[in-house]
């Protein structure tokens, strides 16, 4: 499943990927894989994490987080996550991924 | 009114079971979950324990589709039941390659599928979303991982608390 490329926009350093609906193993190869082709092109620096549209997320969202927070951070960049639900902030809190990137309201 | 209260406990206590086989492909994880939620909608249960069930039930999935059948395709059985009491039990069997070290497998951040960018959490996620989890596991056989979650009225969601993973610079503990 090709992604829609309109779902990801880079801002200055800024990538900005908007999580799809349902974030789960089936659809995380195709961000991986975007986010990590303008993360080598675009000279990105930063990952925002837009989870405005997501209602579900399991480990899959953690790992394709820590992935890309593995990709930028050696170079001193930041990966935020911002809009999620009251649900999602738990998890990504609860499971200490609060300890590597920002979790914005 | 009063009649429809207790129209409603009768089916509340009745027991219901399903068995669904599926492909062990990805597409089939959010299938998976669409159903264990169609299965507990006539329990009447929270928003949060349908959650909470559905993260378990896409782990227990997934883990079969990428490590049981290492994303080769095979076949998946889940079972749901629930009990006249309020519990529901459900297994996700895979006739896969198996886990030989479940000890191992079950810590949380432990992942053979580092390269494939696996967080470690799938079984923490399990343990932590459902009351009880059980895995059965032989190599070369396959594994079957069974859980239970209990849904008796009044009774207040439990609130996940998952062992704070603690991720260094690296990405890892």
């Amino acid at each position: 499943m090709e992604r829609n490329m309109e779902e990801f926009a880079i801002i200055d350093n800024y990538l900005c990927i908007k999580m799809p609906g349902e974030v789960d193993h089936h659809g995380a190869a195709s961000i991986r894989e975007c986010a990590d082709r303008l993360i080598l092109d675009d000279k990105v620096k930063n990952i925002v994490f837009d989870f405005e549209d997501t209602t579900f997320m399991d480990s899959s969202g953690l790992g394709i987080i820590i992935g890309r927070y593995r990709k930028i951070s050696c170079f001193g960049g930041k990966v935020y996550a911002i809009n999620a639900n009251e649900r999602i902030g738990r998890l990504l809190k609860a499971s200490g991924m609060s300890s590597i990137i920002e979790i914005l309201a | 009114m009063e009649k429809e209260c207790a129209k409603r406990e009768v089916t509340q206590s009745m027991e219901n079971q399903i068995c669904v086989e599926f492909d062990a492909i990805s597409e089939n994880e959010g299938l998976a979950r669409v159903i264990i939620a169609a299965f507990l909608s006539r329990i009447d249960p929270t928003v949060d324990q349908v959650e909470d069930v559905k993260m378990a039930v896409s782990e227990a999935v997934t883990n079969a589709i990428i490590h049981g059948y290492g994303e080769k395709g095979g076949r998946v059985v889940m079972t749901a039941k629930l009990s006249g009491d309020g519990e529901l039990a459900v297994d996700i069997i895979d006739k896969g390659v198996g886990i030989e070290d479940i000890g191992q497998a079950m810590q949380p951040l432990f992942t053979t599928g580092a390269d494939k960018e696996r967080s470690g959490m799938g079984f923490a996620f399990m343990e932590a979303f459902m009351d009880r989890l059980e895995v059965e596991s032989s190599p070369n056989e396959g594994t079957c991982v069974h859980m239970w979650k209990s849904f008796i009225t009044g009774q207040i969601a439990s609130q996940p608390i998952l062992q704070a993973a603690v991720w260094n610079r690296s990405g890892r503990v």
